[in-house]
């Protein structure tokens, strides 16, 4: 794999810090006019998702991580784990759930996500940003209420629950943003 | 190549207009001083020999060879040459090279603005350049403050800056969540003064006026000369504002042995971490040897206080067009 020195550091670059895969989020060059240079840099930790802030002597290097993000297609869950296909190799993968974490909230099956790959295996698993999902429980609608005020939870074939307006019923089909977890129309069959 | 050629200036128009106006009035108050506008050249046969300074090396060629010229990391050594010749006080506009640097605050080819004033100590020049900036910012500046490093060091740190001691310096690295410090700075005192400074207390200096940092720990001197009454510290200052390092002044150092000593140390230095070799600057060398008056004299970043007075986030703000549209 390569090696990157700090002013190769840009963001989205996918290094191996402290035996972990990591993707750069921010490099700011620090330096005293008279004295040594260092690079306060921000990075995610792509195993824990926590982003933490590091300094280094400009000029020190990390190696870089295979760290490759894929479309895949979400299969089924055999309870242990779940399983994601390439559609052009119908190459398959597993994950277990602390992988998958809450991706799972908005997976169904025969779904397209991106599985990010470390070493080729499975590292993270991150769903559509908007997905279209049934409504299976929510509280009747209340006709003729379009207003965005109040609202109420419903809860998706999935699982996740999310807030809805008052108008919109049991059965009915919505568009959810997995970012934010927030409802965004109902979609029309 | 990308979808568009990126031909248009990193700045605006009225940035433009802003910097002309700023070099004018720059201009205007050192004529006032009858301090004398001087040209020296960026290209030189000579390199800087600072370990921190990463020089540009280009190559005059002529039908008989093929010489390394280097552009200049500041103008410093050529203005000592007039100033050791008779020119009297002098100032200069001008671009400074320092390789590899980078990033918010920094442009690898950057404006500097250098003076030197006979007979001048460091507090006459720091009273100044205090003037420069109220004349600069229409007076609209908080009057300035002047502390040494040691007090704002052990301000922000709670620590001593002369006195080095491994166990106290990483304890607070642990509690101000810098742990990276204590690999790389080790027992260097002098990186760990870089790195505290920078990142500790730096950030906090000047936020609403001036502030001229001086007598830093002797370890940091470069070019200044000792204190005469305390050889722990040296006769360097620094300017800051909004927490924006803007310049460096000395009394400068005058001694030719004294000079010759450092150049060999920092080329030894050089030596040790495999940097490229620097080839000290005989003519300079020669000049304090006939005799430097006694002067004291300081550069400030012209396009960080652009960016100030521009109320800017970023050097390529200011910059007609920076190192990516070079």
């Amino acid at each position: 794999m390569a090696v990157y020195s700090t002013s190769e550091f840009r963001s989205g670059l996918k290094v191996m810090l402290d035996n972990d895969p990591c993707a750069i989020i921010e490099n700011e060059f620090v330096k005293p006019g008279k004295g040594q240079a260092f690079n306060r840099v921000k990075i995610r930790n792509l195993k824990s998702g926590r982003v933490i802030e590091r300094t280094f002597k400009s000029g020190e290097t990390l190696e870089g991580a295979d760290v490759v993000d894929m479309e895949m297609q979400y299969l089924y869950n055999d309870g242990d784990y779940r399983h994601f296909m390439m559609q052009d190799t119908f190459e398959q993968y597993q994950a277990d759930a602390k992988i998958v974490g809450d991706a799972a909230l908005w997976l169904r099956d025969q779904d397209m996500c991106t599985v990010t790959l470390w070493n080729d295996s499975p590292l993270a698993v991150t769903p559509a940003n908007f997905v279209e999902l049934e409504i299976v429980e929510t509280d009747p609608g209340v006709r003729g209420d379009t207003s965005g005020g109040g609202g109420k939870p419903a809860k998706l074939a999935t699982g996740a629950v999310v807030r809805v307006p008052l108008f919109v019923a049991q059965g009915e089909i919505i568009k959810v943003d997995t970012r934010t977890g927030e409802y965004i129309s109902r979609v029309k069959e | 190549m990308q979808n568009s050629t990126p031909w248009q200036p990193s700045c605006s128009i009225e940035l433009l207009q802003l910097r002309a106006r700023m070099l004018q009035r720059i201009r205007v108050f050192f004529a006032e001083r009858n301090v004398l506008e001087v040209e020296t050249p960026l290209l030189s046969h000579a390199s800087s020999t600072d370990a921190q300074l990463h020089f540009f090396t280009t190559f005059y060629e002529t039908s008989a060879n093929r010489q390394p010229l280097f552009l200049q990391t500041s103008p410093e050594f050529a203005m000592k040459r007039l100033l050791a010749a008779g020119s009297g006080s002098i100032f200069q506009i001008c671009k400074a090279f320092r390789n590899g640097e980078a990033g918010r605050f920094h442009n690898p080819e950057f404006t500097m603005l250098e003076w030197y004033r006979i007979n001048f100590d460091l507090t006459e020049l720091m009273t100044e350049v205090e003037s420069l900036f109220d004349f600069l910012f229409d007076g609209q500046l908080a009057p300035p403050l002047r502390l040494s490093y040691q007090t704002v060091f052990e301000q922000f740190t709670g620590l001593n800056a002369l006195i080095f001691s491994f166990e106290d310096y990483s304890t607070f690295a642990k509690k101000a969540n810098l742990i990276d410090a204590i690999k790389i700075c080790g027992d260097n005192h002098v990186l760990w003064l870089d790195f505290l400074f920078s990142f500790c207390v730096q950030p906090y200096l000047g936020e609403k006026g001036l502030c001229l940092i001086q007598d830093y720990p002797a370890c940091q001197s470069s070019l200044a000369r000792l204190n005469a009454n305390n050889p722990l510290i040296t006769e360097r200052v620094e300017v800051f504002l909004h927490g924006i390092e803007l310049g460096n002044g000395y009394h400068e150092l005058t001694d030719f042995f004294e000079q010759n000593r450092r150049f060999d140390a920092e080329i030894e230095i050089r030596c040790r971490e495999n940097l490229p070799a620097a080839i000290k600057d005989e003519n300079l060398l020669a000049a304090l040897k006939n005799g430097l008056p006694n002067c004291a004299g300081i550069a400030l970043g012209l396009d960080r206080i652009l960016m100030i007075l521009a109320k800017m986030q970023k050097i390529s703000d200011v910059l007609s067009f920076d190192i990516e549209r070079a």
